[in-house]
């Protein structure tokens, strides 16, 4: 295989990790019915986290803890804010991205380009990584890559062949059935929320420790939003998010790639945003118009009715 | 003893209340910026008095505040309107940005007498950014697309294109290098109150549009059917309501006043197209926060408008005084956004503790 | 299985603000008893039962158990207590298979692979009980009393001795009800007891050993049905006589007001809802649909008043084709729709009363002129609309939805009808509503007939139906199975009719 084929997508791998971890996480979220418009603010509060720690303690690991701290905790408060107070989840995502990038870009001010000293080790996985060509691609990847990957496989097992499953699907389908058989609602929706919130700030602290391993005011440029609309195109199945999260990671390697022909370099800027569209419009043609994939009750707060 | 608290709806709220919430959202807001003052080693409320006296406190705050709050009102009136239909416009920043084009293209390549010149300027920028806007309701209509993705997508399809055209094509010959367009002329320029920024005619479009969108909602059709589609779009179809001519034409007004936003911030302040986020400062979004403050009113948007205009002021002011970095007004959008919808909560629901 | 031998409720008071749902209920029930827990809609008897299942807290009263007083805070308590119930509308994930749902609701399926576990557990229960279920079809395929049944089962599932059925021959057949009705005898042979709360009156007669009847949250007796007739029953429920007939005249059919020819429509799902419908509506008649939900009735509605394309066939109103035209245009050519669900399809709650008197008609001239709305022809009309129709409401300028159901479908039907419109197509129209304001309602639909226009009435109850159609059409599967006169009509044949047999 050439070796230029095969750096490429040895680096879609690479910009579509964080994708993944972030689509992985806003499906868990949406499938117990909460909408998470979060989650560029988590992403970005988890790359700043994870910097910050990692610059400071020399330890990348301590910087990942830090980063899924981050975006859990962002997404506390939209759990509270949708479940609990039961507000529009839409303007509440809404907010807590915009809060989201600003707290990081206040807290990232002073850490604006300086290298990042610590560094994930590569983990090469014996036996797998001697494999011609595949090996380099898939087997000698930083930790996340794995951890990604593993998480994919798990959560969809989780979610389809489990009770825990069955009853989260319950509530994001019909939440008063659940709550009827004893499933605690916003127990359910806080947990999936937040697993949502610590999966993004994972996916943010991959940019800044792995991906381009520095940090700038707004480095997550829209990955976040790319996320909720990889969602949609997993069809909530987080075996299908592996596609688009590497579709769109070879839609950012693209970028660089086609630079040298000559293409002026903001058209290709506007390819991930542009595919985007085209993504969303794409599945808008396939399917009938109910959505009858979506969660029936995505994105409409609960009530149990007075007690 | 246990405490017990209930959640309760609200059914009846007395009146004034809604008005006591979003005062009492707008203090937990301000309180929480005070915390993060403090927290920064800034006496919070020192803080709060410099932003409020260098935004209304002086001849030269007030003007600013006036200059800042002219496309504040502008996009936070036309968010009203969508908003009121259940259509999550987050794409101001693009409408503004395709006025901001148009008017940049007109300005400087078409000879026309002055008066002329500036009325087509806003013209075309209001049909840019309506066009931009109406794309997200057709998009939306046919193809089901949601429309918060879509807004944002076309803002970065936006800021691209239009760092596109100022590096390259639209690069000015009198710039020295710079990515600017060429600067406007005279003709193609607004005229400014003196001793202020204040362009006085975008001004009057403003509080114009502002009015004119209230009328709009309020006593026509269209706004009937608007008002309806956003409250229940089951009944609406029931109602045999248009679903797509009412979005689109929604859309377009929407996208229209946000064009006009851009006209003005281009052709009074800049004088130039340069990069996007600097000709659109984030409008796009704080407007969303004007439009919430004012509850989807797109009058109270003017006393919105203003009110956030001097919080913007104030927080440049103190900025440099106080050497804060600027991503502090983003913190303040975001908390302050979360307050107000958590102080909606307050609205439709009341409190009981019980033993 | 924990053994209820008997449970009492005694001294229930439960009030929401000012409104008193319960008020010092005491009732008792012991094994293998049917009670009948009879009452109008609003008189107390789900919220009673709720609280019977952990779903409300009482304001005052308690539960005893054999003797034992419990606690029932959550659903998961009552069901640990014994007591399971089946709610009005199902509670069930349309989405996911029957054997997913069970897992929900069962607290030992294993935590690997449960669906498949659950499936051996299914088959015995259903012989048992004679119910018989595909666990691995998905719930939205099911039919109603399929449906019902998985409900049975998952409660049964759980251990529950005592049963609550909650109003459910609603959505069944006569002849799926006599089915349900044998599975409460069999479930009362077993030793189960089972409360069967309903508003009709002849049921209640039917199956149960005890009636209790509820008025205005209190207890106004307890009944037994082999010395009570529908009569005492309804003067119990009502508080006064109460007149089983409209006053009626008979009137000569005019001439045809909608024409409807091999209508095919089709449904949300791809498949033919609607399989080539025929029917007419003519002047001073109502045309009675009979049949269960989900038969195709609102997809014909729908397909007839313009919500829906159809695919084949014509439809036609007072001779004018207007087949697959739009909702307000049909509407404008003088036909009227009073959907089912009202609070979801024909009004918006939160805009004002008088904002809600004109949906539909935003763009009739008498309330808009080019661009504006006339705001005052708007009040004037809301004002009429409320005194004409006895809407009890506040003020006008109050937001809809702090109106009773009963005074929202009186609004909505005020304005619909109207002198120029010939033919007033009315889904479920008594739905959900007291006793007082469904025979008000009735009342309209048999006036609307008098003053020569046409009623199409689609509607599950068979006693409405029976009351008011001149001649009755069943709908089955997408077709039209049967239609007869109303003096020719009788409930048996309807009701095979209804269940697909044909004769």
């Amino acid at each position: 295989m050439n070796p230029i084929v095969v750096s490429i997508l040895d680096r879609t791998i690479a910009a579509g990790t964080p994708l993944l971890l972030g689509t992985l996480g806003e499906i868990v979220a949406e499938r117990s019915g909460v909408l998470n418009l979060g989650v560029e603010g988590m992403m970005s509060v988890g790359a700043v986290g994870a910097f910050m720690v990692a610059m400071n303690t020399g330890s990348p690991w301590l910087g990942l803890i830090a980063a899924v701290a981050a975006g859990a905790a962002l997404s506390l408060l939209h759990a509270f804010a949708s479940v609990t107070l039961k507000v529009n989840q839409v303007v509440s995502g809404l907010a807590l991205a915009m809060l989201g990038l600003g707290v990081s870009g206040l807290l990232g001010k002073p850490y604006m380009g300086r290298p990042q000293q610590a560094q994930l080790p590569i983990v090469k996985i014996p036996g797998l990584v001697d494999i011609p060509y595949l090996g380099t691609i898939l087997f000698d990847k930083d930790p996340l890559f794995y951890i990604a990957v593993i998480l994919g496989v798990l959560l969809w097992f989780l979610l389809a062949k489990t009770r825990w499953g069955v009853r989260v699907r319950s509530v994001g389908e019909n939440p008063a059935a659940a709550a009827v058989q004893g499933v605690s609602v916003p127990g359910v929706r806080y947990l999936c929320t937040l697993a949502g919130g610590a999966l993004a700030g994972m996916g943010g602290g991959y940019l800044s420790l792995v991906y381009s391993r520095s940090w700038t005011d707004g480095m997550t440029g829209g990955r976040g939003w790319i996320v909720i609309a990889l969602t949609i195109f997993a069809l909530w199945n987080p075996l299908r998010a592996f596609l688009g999260a590497f579709l769109f990671g070879g839609i950012f390697v693209l970028q660089y790639m086609l630079q040298p022909l000559g293409i002026p370099p903001n058209l290709l800027g506007a390819m991930p945003y542009i595919a985007t569209l085209l993504v969303l419009v794409a599945g808008g043609l396939r399917r009938d118009s109910r959505h009858q994939n979506a969660p029936a009750a995505l994105g409409e707060p609960f009530s149990r009715g007075e007690r | 003893m246990s405490l017990r608290i209930h959640v309760l709806p609200r059914y009846r709220a007395p009146r004034g209340f809604p008005l006591l919430v979003l005062a009492g959202s707008i203090a937990a807001g301000l309180i929480a910026v005070g915390i993060v003052f403090a927290a920064s080693g800034v006496n919070p409320f020192y803080a709060l008095y410099k932003i409020f006296a260098g935004s209304f406190g002086s001849r030269y705050g007030l003007g600013e505040t006036l200059t800042k709050a002219i496309p504040l009102i502008l996009i936070g009136s036309g968010l009203a309107l969508a908003f009121r239909g259940k259509f999550w416009n987050i794409g101001a920043e693009g409408q503004l940005l395709a006025g901001a084009t148009a008017a940049t293209w007109i300005g400087l390549n078409v000879r026309l007498p002055g008066i002329f010149l500036i009325a087509l300027m806003f013209v075309s920028g209001f049909a840019a950014g309506a066009a931009w806007g109406a794309l997200l309701a057709l998009l939306k209509g046919r193809f089901g697309v949601n429309e918060v993705i879509s807004s944002l997508m076309l803002n970065y399809i936006a800021y691209e294109l239009i760092t596109l055209l100022i590096t390259g094509p639209w690069k000015g010959a009198t710039q020295q290098g710079f990515p600017y367009t060429d600067d406007f002329s005279a003709a193609a320029s607004l005229w400014q109150l003196p001793g202020t920024r204040i362009h006085v005619v975008t001004l009057g479009l403003a509080l114009a549009s502002a009015g004119i969108l209230f009328l709009l909602l309020r006593s026509t059709r269209f706004g009937y059917e608007l008002r309806v589609m956003g409250e229940n779009p089951e009944a609406a179809r029931y109602a045999g309501i248009n679903f797509l001519g009412v979005s689109v034409l929604m859309m377009a007004v929407s996208g229209g006043v946000a064009g006009l936003a851009g006209v003005g911030e281009v052709a009074a302040i800049h004088h130039h197209l340069s990069y996007p986020m600097a000709i659109s400062s984030g409008y796009g979004f704080t407007g969303i926060i004007v439009a919430w403050l004012a509850k989807l009113n797109p009058l109270a948007a003017i006393a919105s408008g203003l009110f956030y205009a001097g919080i913007l002021v104030g927080g440049d002011a103190i900025q440099v005084s106080l050497g804060l970095p600027a991503a502090t007004v983003q913190v303040f959008n975001g908390m302050l956004l979360v307050f107000l919808i958590c102080g909606d909560f307050f609205l439709h629901n009341r409190i009981e503790v019980r033993t | 299985m924990k053994k209820i031998e008997r449970l009492e409720m005694s001294g229930i008071s439960k009030s929401f603000g000012v409104v008193a749902a319960n008020r010092d209920v005491t009732l008792a029930i012991g094994e293998g008893e049917v009670l009948g827990l009879l009452g109008e809609n609003g008189a107390g008897k789900t919220t009673l039962m709720n609280f019977l299942y952990g779903l409300y807290a009482a304001d005052s009263g308690e539960i005893r158990i054999n003797g034992r007083a419990v606690h029932l805070s959550s659903p998961r308590d009552a069901i640990r207590a014994g007591i399971g119930m089946v709610h009005q509308h199902f509670m069930l994930v349309q989405n996911h298979t029957v054997a997913e749902n069970v897992v929900l609701a069962d607290e030992e399926a294993p935590f690997l692979h449960p669906a498949a576990r659950v499936v051996e557990k299914l088959t015995t229960f259903s012989r048992r009980y004679g119910l018989s279920i595909d666990p691995a079809r998905r719930v939205w395929q099911l039919s109603a009393g399929e449906q019902q049944k998985v409900e049975i089962v998952k409660a049964l599932l759980q251990g529950a001795d005592l049963l609550i059925l909650d109003e459910p021959t609603s959505v069944l057949t006569p002849s799926e009800a006599g089915e349900l009705f044998a599975v409460i005898r069999r479930m009362s042979e077993e030793g189960h007891s089972v409360i069967f709360i309903s508003h009709k009156l002849e049921e209640v007669l039917q199956v149960c050993t005890r009636i209790a009847v509820l008025r205005r949250g209190r207890l106004e007796g307890i009944a037994d049905p082999a010395k009570v007739n529908r009569r005492d029953l309804a003067r119990m429920m009502v508080g006064r006589e109460v007149l089983f007939s409209l006053e009626r005249r008979a009137m000569p059919a005019g001439g045809p007001v909608l024409e409807v020819s091999d209508l095919v429509v089709p449904g949300d799902r791809g498949l033919e809802a609607v399989k080539g419908v025929s029917l007419t509506v003519r002047a001073n008649e109502i045309l009675g649909i009979a049949g269960v939900s989900g038969n195709g009735q609102r997809e014909l509605v729908e397909a007839i008043t313009g919500l829906r394309r159809s695919t084949r066939g014509l439809v036609r109103l007072e001779g004018k084709d207007i087949t697959n035209q739009s909702a307000r245009v049909i509407g404008a050519m003088g036909m009227s729709h009073v959907p089912e669900e009202r609070m979801r399809f024909a009004v918006v709650p939160n805009l004002f009363v008088y904002e809600n008197a004109v949906l539909k008609q935003q763009r009739n001239r008498l309330f808009s002129r080019v661009l504006f709305l006339d705001y005052e022809a708007i009040r004037g009309r809301a004002k009429e609309i409320v005194q004409t129709y006895n809407v009890a409401a506040p003020s006008i300028n109050e937001p809809l939805k702090n109106l009773s159901g009963g005074n929202i479908q009186k609004l909505i039907l005020g304005r619909e009808i109207s002198g120029e419109h010939s033919l007033l197509v009315a889904a479920h129209p008594t739905y959900g509503l007291d006793v007082g304001a469904t025979e008000y309602i009735r009342g309209l639909l048999l006036a609307l007939r008098e003053k020569g226009k046409g009623v199409l009435l689609v509607s599950e109850d068979l006693e409405e139906i029976f009351e008011l159609a001149d001649r009755i059409a069943v709908m089955f599967g997408g077709r039209i199975v049967g239609v007869v006169d109303r003096e020719a009509a009788k409930v048996e044949q309807v009701g095979m009719w209804m269940a697909g047999a044909r004769t």
